[in-house]
This record gives C-alpha cells, structure tokens and sequence, in this order.
C-alpha cells in the first residue's frame, strides 16, 4: 500500500463521511432552509474529496479529465439550485422564523424601493 | 484497501436510505426537491467510489452527464412546480399559502 493509496483511501472515506453527515441532516433537519444547507455545502465538499480520491487513483488516465468537469459542474451549479429553493421555502413560509437570527429579506419586502421578487 | 471500499460503501449506501426516507416525509415539494438533489449526489460519490475500486474509467462520463442533468431538472421544478399549501410556522401569518 503506496503513501498515494494512503491518500487516495483518507480522501475517499472522508467524503464518504460527509455524504453521510449530510443526509442525516436532510433527515433530522427542522426546516426547508436548514435541510437546503445541508444538502448543498457538506454533500457538495464530499463529492469534491472522492472524486479527487479517484483522480489520484486513475492518474494518468485521459478520462480523468471527466472528473475535474464533474467537481467544476458541481461548484458551480449548486449556488444556483440553493438559491431559488432558498427564495421559493422563504416565500411560500416553510422558514420557522424562530430559527432565525436576521431577516434580511423581511426588511427588503417592507420597503418598496427594494424589489425582493425573483424574476 | 478492501476495507476501505466496503466502509465508503457502507455509508454510502446508509446516506442514500436517509435522504430516501426524507424524499417519502416531505413535507412539501422543496423538501422532495432537496432530497432528490443529495440523493444524487450521493449516487455521484458512489460512481466515483466505484471507478475507482474498479479502475474502470467508463462510467466517469455518467458523473458528468448526471451532475448537468441534475441542474437542470431541480432548477425546472423550482421554476415550474405548483406551489404546496404551506402552513405557516408562525399562527399571525396567513395560512392560505399566500406568498410574500
């Protein structure tokens, strides 16, 4: 077993880990907003680690190349699903407004200068 | 290493049984919409697991192909979908599903 499995094998159990922390915060989670966090930030970093973990393992392959579009992919288009499933929970009221420390868009709304309406 | 594999799919696949149940409660569509999308990712991690247990750089070009069509199916439920009924967390607030 090289030091490269080594590192390949603590990426790769890493992510696992963190793919596991998120689902059980889907799972337990409160509300909307919290379970949107946690399927988007944690789950996303595991994705990241095990395909870095298999980037290691397949080095020198040509198809590597697919991995580091996946990460890429996954980095980007991830703020974007966050962000309307963020506006549209906050919206339609599936926030516990106790859970929350600011409220930012609440003060947006009350204020006509300010239009908080997507689209 | 073996255990390696059998420990990352172990937890791969207790993470896919906990955003599966989450996607049967709901309560509302975005919480469906939010499991589906960490169920996909996990499937993602276990692809990846798997090419590399298995050397095998065929099924690299699925993880592409999901992460883009995954983007594209949750940001159409989001824009598309019909809105849930919500109730209100809080009884001062409009329980008629109004939107702000």
């Amino acid at each position: 077993m090289s030091a490269l499995d080594i590192v390949t094998s603590v990426l790769i159990l890493s992510g696992s880990a963190l793919a596991l922390t998120a689902a059980i915060g889907v799972l337990r989670f409160p509300d909307t907003l919290a379970r949107m966090h946690a399927a988007t930030k944690p789950q996303v970093l595991g994705l990241l680690l095990v395909l870095a973990g298999a980037a290691i393992r397949l080095r020198g392959n040509i198809d590597v190349g697919m991995l580091i579009l996946t990460g890429m992919f996954t980095l980007i288009t991830a703020p974007v699903i966050a962000n309307r499933v963020g506006q549209l929970a906050y919206r339609e009221y599936n926030v516990r407004d106790d859970l929350l420390t600011t409220d930012e868009m609440d003060e947006s709304a009350a204020d006509p200068e300010i239009d908080s309406r997507p689209q | 290493m073996n255990t390696v594999w059998a420990v990352s799919g172990a937890m791969l696949a207790a993470a896919a049984v906990a955003t599966m149940f989450r996607m049967l409660m709901g309560p509302t569509t975005l919480d469906r919409l939010v499991a589906l999308d960490a169920l996909v990712a996990v499937t993602m991690c276990a692809i990846g697991t798997w090419a590399a247990f298995s050397m095998d750089t065929t099924v690299t070009y699925s993880l592409t192909a999901l992460a883009l069509i995954t983007f594209v199916g949750s940001v159409s439920v989001a824009r598309f979908r019909v809105p849930d009924i919500a109730k209100p967390a809080d009884p001062a607030k409009p329980a008629d599903g109004r939107q702000r």
